[in-house]
């Protein structure tokens, strides 16, 4: 009952895979995007921050198909990617990780932003007294101090990134081996006959991720705050 | 010597100052909440950019609106300590203290934590230290970054009034032993006199009057700024003798000579001594048989009258000393400028808070 078929390790592995991409490439974008919304006031403020948070509220399904329709082989920007670089996105593993990535991205960057805000600014200005620049400033005071926040914003969007389904059978189908993750996986061996102990492995595997990565993170968290 | 002139508008809030500070001593910026002190010297720091005007340090030009200077902080080479103390909360005190550390630093690091007595924190949290080791730590931090000048905006403020007096003499010990040129904000009168040489009075953002402590303090018209309650004549003194069965320090100044209360001090040691307006009483006659130890016969050189009961009475007896007395008395003495009279001051009456020693 408990063995795990060839094509369901390669399901976790591929999960894994995709999520840990998504989460790698958003973090620093998703720094940079909660400096924006904490920091700098400018005209079109609302808008970006409407913009960000749109995978929240917007459906999935949506957002696949948008995603398909901009990053597809005809899409201007797949068109771009493939002509330039060579690179195909759609319907591979690569596309699932923007799909995931570009889903938990305001769950980053609410987490992020909230540990910006509690950066005390005149912080920032005692260390330029001592002859910081501004980048030695964000190395050596921002960074540490919303680090905290990065951590957790990175396990919640790691674990949004291992539950993607709508947006990414829409953009990248449910192809085994290539774009197949674990929830996609589910929902195959729940429609097939007979799929039902091969669901249930993978949902108790799911679960223990998801409960391993917050573990994780109450540790790393937990260490974080005692180091110095 | 740092020289300004600057004007700035923020919204409703205008700040307009023109002034030279001399170099190797304390130059106190005095003024209410909201005068804008914090303001200008957040300017000279390079935190605050002013609407137009200039800010020369030593020759340096930090900011010239019409040459469009304006040196980034970072390159200022100016130390600040900040009200707060503003430590970083991730690092230790040592690491707080080598963050600006410069390599070429005039001051070592043995040396600072030495004068600031900063050994036993070296290895702590900031959360754990006291409101005054935060502040010794936040000095020690600004003076190893090998600053030209140093800006304090009121490191005592945010200390219990018990834990001041552990501070004052290490901030003495930088202009005693260092010669740092340091600009201190303070709106305590006391932590001025004692510290300061030059003074710089801002009143709702306009420069009321710079110059000497001793020559501002004396003047009648800034009283309503220098503090009515304690305001007084300050007087730059030196020790005599001291009669230790009494515990009486004899100080000579100009006028002649003055018997304080107070704590055994070396012959030779400067001081200046604040002698409240209210603590000085006026008699027409010689007085005899009396308890007070110090009088002093002078002339009248000016009365200010204000709209309460009391007017203030500013004497020439060698050196300016200033007397609170009432309307009453005043017209039953017949005070006026001119007469001659004899002052008296309490031996007790003289705050020893203000003996600055150099």
């Amino acid at each position: 009952m408990w063995a795990l078929s060839a094509t369901e390790a390669e399901a976790i592995g591929l999960s894994l895979k995709v999520a840990l991409w998504a989460v790698l490439v958003s973090v620093p974008l998703g720094i940079f995007a909660a400096w924006v919304l904490a920091r700098r006031r400018f005209y079109g403020h609302a808008l970006l921050n409407a913009i960000i948070h749109l995978p929240l509220v917007l459906p999935p399904v949506v957002l696949g198909y948008l995603l398909l329709v901009l990053l597809g082989r005809q899409g201007p920007l797949g068109a771009f990617l493939f002509d330039s670089f060579g690179v195909t996105v759609a319907f591979t593993w690569k596309g699932a990780a923007i799909a995931s990535g570009v889903m938990a991205f305001p769950l980053l960057v609410r987490a992020i932003r909230l540990s910006y805000e509690n950066v005390d600014e005149r912080l920032e200005a005692a260390a330029r007294t001592l002859g910081a620049g501004r980048i030695k400033v964000f190395r050596t005071i921002t960074l540490p101090l919303i680090a905290p926040g990065i951590l957790a914003g990175s396990i919640l969007a790691f674990a949004r990134s291992l539950g993607e389904f709508g947006a990414t059978i829409t953009f990248v189908s449910n192809i085994p081996g290539e774009t197949r993750t674990l929830p996609l996986a589910i929902f195959s061996e729940v429609q097939s006959p007979g799929g039902e102990d091969a669901a249930i492995r993978l949902v108790v595997i799911s679960a223990a991720i998801a409960l391993a990565a917050l573990i994780a993170s109450e540790y790393l968290a937990r260490r974080f705050s005692r180091k110095g | 010597m740092l020289q300004l002139n600057i004007h700035h508008r923020a919204g409703a809030f205008m700040l307009d100052a023109e002034f030279e500070t001399p170099s190797g001593s304390i130059t106190a910026i005095f003024g209410q909440s909201g005068a804008g002190k914090t303001t200008l010297i957040n300017m000279i720091a390079g935190l605050t950019k002013p609407s137009q005007g200039h800010i020369i340090s030593d020759g340096h030009t930090l900011f010239h609106s019409e040459k469009s200077i304006d040196i980034r902080p970072e390159r200022r080479r100016i130390g600040y300590v900040f009200q707060e103390g503003r430590l970083f909360p991730h690092m230790n005190v040592r690491r707080n203290l080598l963050y600006g550390h410069r390599k070429n630093s005039v001051l070592h690091f043995g040396q600072i934590s030495t004068l600031l007595d900063l050994e036993p924190l070296l290895e702590r949290r900031p959360a754990t230290l006291s409101g005054g080791e935060r502040q010794r730590v936040a000095i020690g931090r600004a003076l190893l970054s090998n600053p030209n000048l140093l800006l304090m905006d009121e490191p005592l403020a945010s200390i219990d009034v018990q834990r001041r007096a552990e501070i004052l003499p290490f901030i003495e010990r930088l202009r005693d032993e260092l010669k740092m040129t340091i600009i201190y904000v303070s709106h305590a009168v006391e932590e001025v006199i004692r510290l300061a040489d030059t003074m710089v009075i801002l009143s709702a953002g306009k420069l009321a009057a710079v110059g000497g402590v001793e020559e501002l303090m004396s003047r009648l018209d800034l009283f309503p700024l220098t503090g009515r309650f304690e305001a007084g004549a300050v007087l730059a003194a030196t020790c005599q003798g001291y009669d230790p069965e009494y515990g009486l320090a004899e100080l000579s100044f100009a006028g002649g000579t003055l018997r304080v209360a107070g704590p055994e001090m070396d012959i030779g040691t400067q001081v200046r001594v604040h002698i409240r307006a209210r603590d000085v009483s006026l008699m027409l006659g010689r007085p005899e048989m009396t308890s007070v130890l110090n009088i002093f016969e002078g002339t009248v050189l000016e009365i200010a009258e204000t709209s309460s009961p009391q007017v203030d009475v500013r004497l020439d007896i060698g050196s300016p000393l200033i007397a609170r007395i009432t309307k009453k008395s005043m017209h039953d003495l017949n005070i006026r400028a001119g007469v001659k009279l004899y002052a008296l001051v309490k031996a007790i009456a003289i705050d020893r808070r203000s003996l600055k020693g150099s």
